[in-house]
């Protein structure tokens, strides 16, 4: 293939296609990043909970009574909770993984920390210290959100307490990991929220926080035996997946039976899947706007390109003519218009992709968007190649369908 | 002559049926994703008070004491103030209103026999609301700053409250009960609802949607056990019910200053409190703040990244539609250099040709505006599907209306641009020849 008479057939129309160029460019740049930021989303929402998601579903109870003793009122509901048939566990906690709701203590590893700590007047500075979510709840919280154990053990009924003051608590392992690098956590104190040790009795694998931030340290959670004393309480109730309609419409019953001193909002009762599509509702959104307009973008570019051909193609369909009347096969035209395309849709890909490093800075400075992983380049340029080449297959077939007779017709 | 430009243009536009249509759904594309996030991006980076804005301030202080291992003053400064700060402030009375405020969920009972009680949004603030933030009243008015300190059990209502609770009755006098106790109803307003909710910021996760319904004096609304939504607290010893002499903050504070004198006189006054403070002990630094109301709501980024996001990847969309565009309409003109020729040799000017050619432009443009208005209103009726707090908001008015077609015209008029300064400066004569 001869690229001279292409490259001097293009000097002619330099306009459009530079034009042509600028639009794969952009298309290129944008496609990109906006790729990256599906992925990115993609990543976020299907981020593991460590909870055993599939039978899990919930619903809150707020008492109206200010006087009543709480614990004993969870307590009843519970063992009703635990009464209905297809239940296997009921928790009443204060927060969720991905529940947004969150309390957070400001947590040292040692009292040698702790104290440099104050001496610092910052929790934060020079990472001695981190601020982990804390989850309460009744005994069985470990098992009911079907937590994986990795060392120690779950907590002891005479270990629970109502209110603040643990002694002892549950690390996730990315905060064990955190607060006693290269080290067992297991048997070490922490000190959170004040000057009382708290000792390590076991560690659970995988644990998001109820309310997600960036990305080191969405899994600094722990759990602290701790009973839900507040006027609002969370039961977690497990079940077969295909029970978990049933179960929740009975325990919201039963709830009320038990004591109509409550209110439970409706938009409570729910599985734990459709909190956590809720949770990720905006990150929903936000993927399927960018895949639509990243469709949209290849598709008028493509149809930028496709039109633009077919112009060419009725343009030239004397010169095609002409090259077909002296002796060139219908392949060979079909490649001239295959190859100019390439080299247009290559020189716009090279900018493109610098574009799409720039822009990719932009939205890093203003928008907390990672860095595009250089791999991202090669397979947009590679895209937007196969597409703009199936774009000009429609023309460049027709161009190669003109019969040479038409050099010898005066139009 | 206008008229016959429109003629030439609708013609050479039917010649090619498919590719206009094509062209002018690019741009209804572009300009229905355009005018969709616009719209919205609007709306939450809009004014919520324009008459008064200029005028609200709000201030802020570093409450971290000295010797509390758990401050963590980053460099911004603390968003609440604790109750100690916002009363000294508050009784200091030295600026013309002033008003600290928390928000509550609380739990209403209607009177009625088979009332289910019910929660709703409340705020717990003085006297200087309504006043300051111009809150409308359909009846009655607000409280005197000495029901606050006498803790008088009153509230004002919101309008949609009044009308579920007594079908928009005159309730002045009336009594509704909120959490343990009977309140007296002592005003109503009518619909009120500043988008954003700037006075509730940090207050409560909502920064936008339906108004609050139940605004309450905050002394009584403690001595009723309301906790506030928000609470941050850099030391131990915090606890809900003690929140007044806690190491919390919980309470926003704004003042109503009608000039920029007065404005650096309460900055001054601010600085001079926080020096105070540092030299009793309480304070480890004196920084403060003093911001006005659009400027807060700027630098606390009250609109969602999402949003400002979604604009700029619609305008990135409309750009290369407009890209497209041009390109599209040269090469139609460049095909039509025998045509023009003609016109040209038959007496044609450059202009008249450059007109021609814009004019067929602005055609696709004002038809790429009116289906893109379509896409938009499309747009707009998925948002209001979303469950996002200011879904209900998402409307087109009368001037993002008309931007539409400003849009529009001006991207089709500057994609047309090139192909008709190429269309006129075609040289006739070779065309002629060619023929």
């Amino acid at each position: 293939m001869q690229l001279r008479p292409i490259l001097s057939s293009l000097s002619h129309h330099k306009l459009t296609a530079s034009l042509l160029m600028l639009q794969v460019a952009l298309t290129c740049a944008i496609v990109c990043n906006v790729v990256f930021m599906i992925t990115n989303r993609l990543e976020q929402v299907t981020l593991p909970s460590g909870v055993d998601e599939a039978g899990l579903s919930m619903l809150n109870s707020e008492s109206i009574d200010k006087n009543e003793n709480r614990l004993a009122r969870h307590a009843a509901d519970l063992a009703g909770l635990r009464a209905i048939p297809g239940v296997t566990a009921a928790v009443a906690v204060d927060t969720l993984p991905l529940g947004r709701d969150e309390s957070s203590y400001g947590t040292c590893a040692s009292a040698e920390d702790l104290a440099k700590a104050i001496a610092a007047r910052s929790m934060m500075r020079e990472g001695l210290c981190v601020q982990p979510a804390v989850y309460g709840g009744t005994q069985g919280e470990v098992g009911a959100l079907g937590l994986h154990l990795i060392a120690g053990r779950d907590f002891r009924a005479d270990e629970y307490v109502a209110g603040s003051g643990v002694s002892v608590v549950i690390l996730s392992r990315a905060l064990a990991e955190k607060l006693y690098p290269g080290k067992a956590a297991l048997g070490q104190s922490i000190y959170a929220g004040g000057d009382k040790p708290i000792r390590v009795i076991g560690i659970v694998d995988t644990l998001l926080r109820p309310h997600l931030r960036a990305s080191e340290v969405n899994q600094y959670a722990m759990l602290f035996p701790m009973l839900p004393n507040d006027g609002e309480v969370t039961y977690l109730l497990r079940s077969a997946p295909q029970d978990r309609e049933r179960v929740l419409r009975i325990a919201a019953e039963k709830l009320e039976q038990l004591s109509p001193e409550r209110i439970i909002p409706a938009s409570s009762i729910r599985t734990y899947t459709q909190m956590r599509d809720a949770y990720f509702q905006r990150d929903t959104t936000m993927i399927g706007l960018l895949l639509a307009s990243g469709l949209g973008l290849l598709f008028v570019t493509a149809l930028g390109i496709t039109g633009l051909a077919n112009f060419w193609v009725q343009q030239r369909r004397r010169s095609i003519g002409i090259r077909r009347a002296i002796g060139a096969t219908r392949g060979d035209i079909l490649r001239y218009f295959q190859a100019e395309n390439f080299l247009i849709v290559t020189a716009g890909i090279v900018l493109g992709l610098l574009l799409a490093v720039m822009l990719n800075l932009v939205l890093m400075k203003h928008y907390e968007l990672p860095r595009l992983p250089l791999y991202y380049l090669p397979i947009g340029a590679l895209v937007l190649w196969l597409l703009c080449q199936l774009a000009v297959l429609g023309p460049a077939l027709r161009a190669a369908a003109v019969p040479p007779v038409v050099a010898t017709r005066s139009v | 002559m206008f008229a016959y430009y429109l003629d030439l243009a609708l013609h050479s536009l039917r010649r090619n049926k498919v590719l206009t249509t094509l062209m002018v759904l690019a741009l209804a594309l572009g300009i229905g994703a355009t005018i969709t996030t616009l719209t919205v991006l609007k709306l939450l980076s809009g004014d919520p008070l324009p008459q008064k804005s200029t005028q609200l301030f709000y201030p802020q202080l570093d409450p971290y004491p000295k010797d509390q291992p758990f401050s963590r003053s980053g460099k911004k400064l603390p968003w609440l103030m604790s109750y100690v700060d916002a009363m000294n402030l508050l009784h200091a009375r030295k600026a013309e209103r002033q008003a600290v405020m928390a928000m509550s969920e609380v739990k209403v009972t209607p009177q009625a026999q088979d009332g289910k009680p019910f929660y709703a949004h409340g705020v717990m603030t003085t006297a200087d609301f309504f006043p300051m933030f111009d809150a409308p009243f359909q009846y009655g008015a607000g409280w005197a700053s000495a029901d606050d300190e006498s803790r008088e059990q009153v509230v004002v209502i919101a309008g949609f409250l009044n009308d579920k609770l007594f079908g928009g009755a005159n309730s002045v006098g009336r009594t509704i009960h909120i959490d343990d106790r009977d309140f007296r109803i002592i005003g109503v307003l009518r619909p009120w609802a500043p988008q954003p909710r700037f006075y509730a910021l940090h207050l409560s996760g909502r920064n936008y949607g339906m108004g609050d319904a139940v605004f309450m004096p905050l002394l009584s609304a403690r001595a009723d056990g309301m906790t506030p939504s928000t609470v941050m607290s850099y030391g131990p010893g915090s606890d809900m019910q003690h929140l007044e002499t806690a190491p919390s903050i919980w309470l926003g504070l704004w003042v109503q200053l009608s000039s920029t004198d007065e404005a650096s006189a309460y900055k001054l006054f601010l600085g001079n409190y926080a020096q105070q403070q540092v030299a009793l002990g309480r304070f480890q630094l004196s920084r403060v703040a003093l911001s006005d109301l659009m400027s807060w709501l700027h630098n606390e980024q009250v609109v969602p990244d999402d949003v400002r996001l979604q604009a700029g990847l619609a305008f990135g969309f409309l750009l290369i539609c407009v890209v497209n565009t041009v390109g599209l309409l040269l090469a139609k003109c460049l095909r039509r250099s025998r045509e023009i020729g003609v016109r040209r040799a038959l007496g044609a000017s450059r202009g008249a040709i450059f007109a021609q050619f814009m004019v067929e432009a602005g055609i696709v443009g004002v038809a790429g505006g009116v289906l893109g208005l379509g896409f938009a209103e499309l747009g707009l009726w998925g948002i209001r599907h979303q469950p996002a707090q200011y879904a209900s908001l998402a409307h087109l008015d009368l001037s993002m209306f008309l931007f539409t077609f400003v849009v529009a015209l001006v991207s089709s008029l500057i994609a047309g641009l090139l192909p008709a300064w190429r269309a006129c400066v075609v040289a006739p004569a070779p065309q002629l020849k060619a023929a």
